[in-house]
């Protein structure tokens, strides 16, 4: 699996989104792990790598205003890639809500959560162009 | 039904009075106002101030959800599902038991209905927990069917669930039904899906991984190519053994050459550094278009990975390593990017001992990324120069380490303390050389004010005294250092190395210099700081101080009996006791330069006598115990009646005093030595016992009690914080300057004094006097350490290594049955694969039996291909028979390829390119298999090869 697991979590350690691949956790288990990524991440200043090795896999994140984009990829995963993929999902996230921020997410998360089905499957990216992932929400926004 | 615009708290009293009482079952009420999502959200946005309200408001809202969930009305029912998964998605709630009303809202004809039951499912089911998910087969099945010409909207969730969630058997019934959606719009999704199923079901390879090849090709939507080689990236990865996807490897140079998509190039250089080990001309083949992309690409993440696949696959090629290099040293300058540093770093970090100079190159940044910011950097930049040690530089780069590391932040002074340690520790010392210098080096470790790792520098100090004969004298000097320090005993960190130091040097006596000096340390009353286990290590080591220096003592004077009785026979009488003692110094002083004087034993005796005899009244029994056996040598001792006749002037033998000197010289004679690892397996089983094979009983016995074994070859040691004991040891001649620490540090107990003498008295502390460094030369000191190269130089003449016993030869690792597993299914997998693509597929539908009989006959054949590939034969015998070999499957290569030709003008290009390459970039290697092709015996039959060549 490429990627792991993707998590959005706001600046007070919230989660906000989590979405596994292929990885089954316990409920108990993923509330260790968020706490733990989240304790290891939000640490970081602007001026330190976005990289952290865990467990036996790497995060890559990036922080959006009040928001952190976590994802956990496998070690041999391109990390700036990753980088990358984290802005592109942000893009289109801003681009269907314009100028998108948390609450957003919280009050869309259904939304969001099809946004990244678009562009994610079982760990693989499948879509990286912003108006195909956008494309069956908008169908579903017209129809409803 | 409305959505609710009632404000909260009102609904919530109607709820909760008219509710509670009746039932929990779905009434009118709660479809009339049932609340929305958005009215959950904001009403747990109201009382996220405090935790309390919160998790009330959560219970509430789970509540309604289990009475809403029920209802018959799907709008009502599909509401409450959102809710549940948004709760348990955001709150980390269960909702396992909602699994069948997601699977009730599946078939519902209105569309946004299956989407939210699919994104529960999706959120929440898995194979190995939810038992319901075989009744989703045939919703899932309905929802895939095929209705051109647009596809339906409710396919993406569908495959979203399948290739999340599929198990086995959801895998084998649907994998026909993905046929068609693998040629359709959704092809990247359906690959990414077929990924999953080929992942738990191998059988449903052979069906699916046809037009998984047929995305790759030239006339496919660049979608479905990036995803098709996304998902041939994870196979490749994830196989245990890559090679079916070898004959794939023309397709991937493709797209390698043509892509112009990044995604797609980063994939392609991972499938290639995944079977560049397996083809060696496969390297030759992508140099080129690395170099280029390498060279000319913007992207720095295409970048990064041809660095990383140059160092992996084309490491042998100076050109292309150097370019590489310089890409890094880019990365490395990168002021304001810590990412690209990082993994610049990383990047070196992967070059390995063989490419120094690469490393050297970039010293500079290396060493001042010890001082980064970022802990990740400083990480990184130490891993890269503990993988740079040799035996050569070791010595001066641990030293500058260790010098640093009293500076740095106490984080990563102990990080460089771990690295060093572990280093240097690694294989049974095999770095060092020069003992007595890694020994101080220990010691010095330990006065880091930081420090932390006691416990592993316990473990070495006594793993080397017992291993390593020739480093005993000085590893005694620094145990001695170490107790005679009062400060360290205040540091519970150090009591195991102050332990490990006390055992050292009682159990190495004879190299001792001052056994006085070492017995005042051993009780010096600061030692009721330390826990009562390791002050017993203390007491005992005084035990065999004592008995060392009356054996040592009583030798000296029989061996001058000896001696002198000769002389006393021919010459004058000696007129009294002390000129031959005197004469016994003249003697003695030829062997031993410090004589041991009978006035020095008595006064040791004395010294010991009082100190350790208030401890035989002590709470602690170890502490009690090995006190009353000091008391009780000492009390032995001092009965024999030599002792007073020595003190005057006759020289009469006693018999009882030989005895007890032969007794106690016996009770420490024999040497300890390490333990191998394996000393348990040479025991013989006894009749009657019956080993336990699985120990995973135990595991319920204890429960989650941590089970980590004992790493202390010594006795394990609690290390306790220090309670200060109310008693006070002793009161005994000592000096000054312990006392007024001990005044310093237990005032409260003394009677006021003046405070200069206090102050004058005192010593600094060891951690003051580290800690009042200044920070500021910590560039300085940077800059010197710059100024050492990780460059081994010429080998200085020093002493040679001394001996190390080691006892423990290649232990062999055993996989467990887990892996087994796995790995069967991996092969499983591959095989299937294989036959797609080398076109034997005779039976599509394979039974499980059938593949794995394919598979363990491949894996014969695979064994001896690999042994072709990677074996790295020592004898030149081996060599030919190796060259015979390859020359037997080159020579039927050749004749595949004399078949393809026919069929496929497309590769004569490809062949063509590739043998011009193949002679100029190595044209010894070249004319070495033109001659082997010459040489190749006629009678060599064309059984061996596995892999067509596509590629030539």
């Amino acid at each position: 699996m490429g990627i792991r697991f993707v998590l959005l979590v706001n600046k007070q350690g919230q989660t906000r989104l989590a979405q596994y691949y292929a990885e089954h956790l316990t409920l108990d288990e993923r509330r260790a792990l968020e706490g733990e990524i989240v304790r290891k991440c939000l640490a970081r200043t602007e001026q330190q790598c976005s990289f952290v090795e865990h467990r036996n896999y790497k995060i890559v994140y990036r922080r959006y205003a009040s928001l952190f984009f976590l994802v956990g990829v496998d070690n041999d995963e391109n990390e700036l890639a990753i980088l990358e993929f984290i802005h592109l999902f942000v893009e289109t996230m801003d681009r269907h809500f314009g100028n998108v921020c948390e609450l957003d997410i919280m009050f869309h998360l259904e939304k969001a959560h099809f946004m990244l089905e678009e562009m994610v499957m079982n760990g693989c990216i499948v879509e990286t162009s912003k108006s195909n992932i956008l494309m069956p929400i908008q169908l579903m926004d017209k129809a409803s | 039904r409305s959505e609710a615009p009632i404000p909260d708290p009102f609904w919530a009293s109607l709820s909760s009075s008219s509710m509670a009482a009746t039932s929990s079952s779905p009434s009118l009420v709660d479809t009339l106002f049932q609340r929305s999502l958005d009215d959950l959200i904001r009403a747990l946005r109201s009382s996220s101030s405090s935790s309390v309200l919160e998790a009330a408001a959560i219970a509430r809202a789970l509540d309604e959800i289990r009475r809403e969930i029920r209802s018959p009305d799907l709008d009502t029912k599909a509401v409450a599902l959102q809710k549940l998964t948004y709760l348990a998605s955001l709150h980390h709630l269960d909702m396992s038991w909602a699994a069948f009303h997601a699977l009730e809202l599946l078939p519902s004809p209105s569309l946004p209905h299956p989407r939210v039951a699919y994104l529960a499912a999706s959120l929440s089911f898995h194979p190995s927990s939810t038992d319901l998910l075989p009744l989703a087969t045939h919703q899932l099945r309905k929802h895939l069917a095929p209705s051109p010409p647009t596809p339906p909207p409710s396919w993406p969730p569908a495959l979203h669930l399948l290739a999340l969630a599929s198990s086995a058997d959801l895998a084998c019934h649907l994998a026909s039904d993905l046929l068609p959606i693998l040629s359709g719009p959704l092809r990247p999704k359906a690959i990414a899906t077929a990924l999953r199923a080929f992942a738990v079901c191998p059988d449903a390879a052979p069906v699916l991984f046809k037009p998984l090849v047929d995305c790759l090709s030239l006339s496919s939507e660049p979608r479905a190519v990036s995803a098709a080689v996304s998902a041939f990236c994870e196979l490749a990865l994830a196989a245990p053994d890559p090679s079916p996807y070898l004959p794939l490897a023309p397709e991937f140079y493709r797209l390698l050459v043509d892509s112009r998509n990044n995604w797609v190039l980063i994939k392609v250089l991972k499938i290639f550094a995944r079977l560049a080990p397996l083809e060696p001309r496969l390297a030759v083949r992508i140099h080129d278009p690395v170099c280029q992309l390498l060279r000319r690409s913007p992207a720095k993440s295409l970048v990064f990975e041809c660095i990383r696949t140059v160092l992996s696959s084309l490491s042998d090629d100076d050109a292309a390593v150097r370019l590489a290099v310089d890409k890094i040293k880019e990365f490395l300058a990168s002021d304001d990017d810590p990412n690209l540093r990082y993994l610049g770093l990383q990047a070196l970090a992967m070059l390995g001992p063989a490419y120094l100079w690469a490393v050297e190159e970039s010293r500079e940044v290396v060493i001042q990324s010890l001082n980064d910011t970022d802990t990740n950097i400083r990480h990184e930049a130490l891993c890269l120069i503990m993988g740079m040690l040799c035996e050569s530089n070791v010595v001066e780069i641990c030293n500058l380490l260790i010098q640093y590391a009293m500076k740095s932040d106490p984080d990563f002074a102990n990080e460089i303390l771990d690295a060093v340690l572990a280093t240097c520790g690694r294989n049974v010392y095999e770095l060092i050389v020069d003992f007595d210098w890694y020994v101080s080096l220990l010691g010095e470790m330990a006065r880091n004010p930081h420090c932390a790792k006691g416990d592993e520098i316990e473990r070495q100090l006594v793993d080397i005294g017992l291993r390593v004969r020739d480093a005993r004298p000085e590893l005694v000097l620094v145990a001695r250092d170490l107790l005679i320090d009062p400060a360290p005993l205040g540091n519970p960190f150090l009591c195991r190395v102050l332990s490990a130091a006390a055992w050292v040097s009682g159990e190495y006596v004879e190299s001792s210099r001052n056994l006085l000096e070492l017995v005042e340390a051993l009780l010096q009353p600061r030692t009721n700081l330390l826990s009562s286990l390791v002050r017993a290590v203390y007491i005992q080591a005084v035990f065999k101080v004592v008995t060392f220096s009356f054996i040592s003592f009583i030798k000296q004077i029989q061996a001058f009996d000896t001696k002198s009785s000769a002389d006393r026979n021919a010459a004058f009488e000696s007129e009294n006791g002390v000129a031959t003692a005197d004469k016994a110094v003249i003697f003695d002083s030829i062997d031993n330069n410090e004589t041991i004087k009978h006035e020095s034993v008595s006064h040791l005796l004395d010294f010991v006598e009082t100190t350790v005899g208030p401890l035989s009244e002590c709470d602690d029994v170890e502490i009690q115990e090995r006190a009353r056996n000091v008391l009780g040598l000492i009390h032995i001792i001092r009965e024999t009646r030599y002792w007073d006749i020595v003190a005057e002037h006759g020289l009469t033998r006693d018999k009882k005093i030989s005895e007890i000197v032969e007794l106690m010289e016996a009770a420490f004679s024999e040497e300890l030595g390490p333990v191998s690892t394996n000393a348990q397996k040479r025991d013989t089983v006894p009749e009657g016992l019956i080993l336990n094979e699985n120990l995973s009983d135990l595991a319920e016995i204890l429960g989650d009690i941590d089970v980590t074994p004992c790493t202390s070859i010594l006795f394990s040691l609690r290390c306790h914080h220090p309670t200060e004991t109310k008693e006070d040891s002793a009161p005994v001649i000592e000096p000054s300057s312990l006392l007024a620490e001990h005044r310093k540090r237990h005032g409260l107990y003394y009677l006021p004094t003046e405070k200069d003498e206090v102050e004058s008295n005192d010593y600094p502390l060891a951690s003051d006097r580290l800690l009042a460094v200044s920070h500021v030369d910590d560039a300085k000191d940077i800059v010197k350490l710059t100024a050492q190269s990780f460059i081994p130089r010429k080998a200085k003449p020093t002493k040679p290594r001394p001996v190390v016993i080691r006892l423990d030869e290649g232990d062999g690792v055993s996989s467990s049955g887990l892996t087994m597993v796995k790995e069967f299914k991996d092969d499983l997998l591959s095989g299937a694969i294989r036959n797609v693509l080398l076109g034997n597929e005779s039976k599509p539908s394979s039974s499980r039996d059938m593949s794995s009989d394919r598979t363990s006959r491949r894996g014969e054949n695979d064994a001896s291909n690999n042994n072709d590939l990677f074996s790295q034969p020592k004898e030149s015998n081996a060599l030919d028979g190796r060259e015979h070999r390859k020359s037997s499957s080159r020579k039927s290569r050749h004749h595949t390829r004399h078949k393809e030709k026919n069929g496929s003008p497309g590769n004569e290009d490809i062949e063509e390119t590739s043998h011009r390459h193949s002679t100029r970039s190595s044209r010894h290697q070249g004319r070495h298999k033109h001659r082997q092709r010459g040489d190749a015996p006629p009678d060599v039959v064309s059984q061996e090869p596995v892999i067509q060549d596509f590629l030539l």
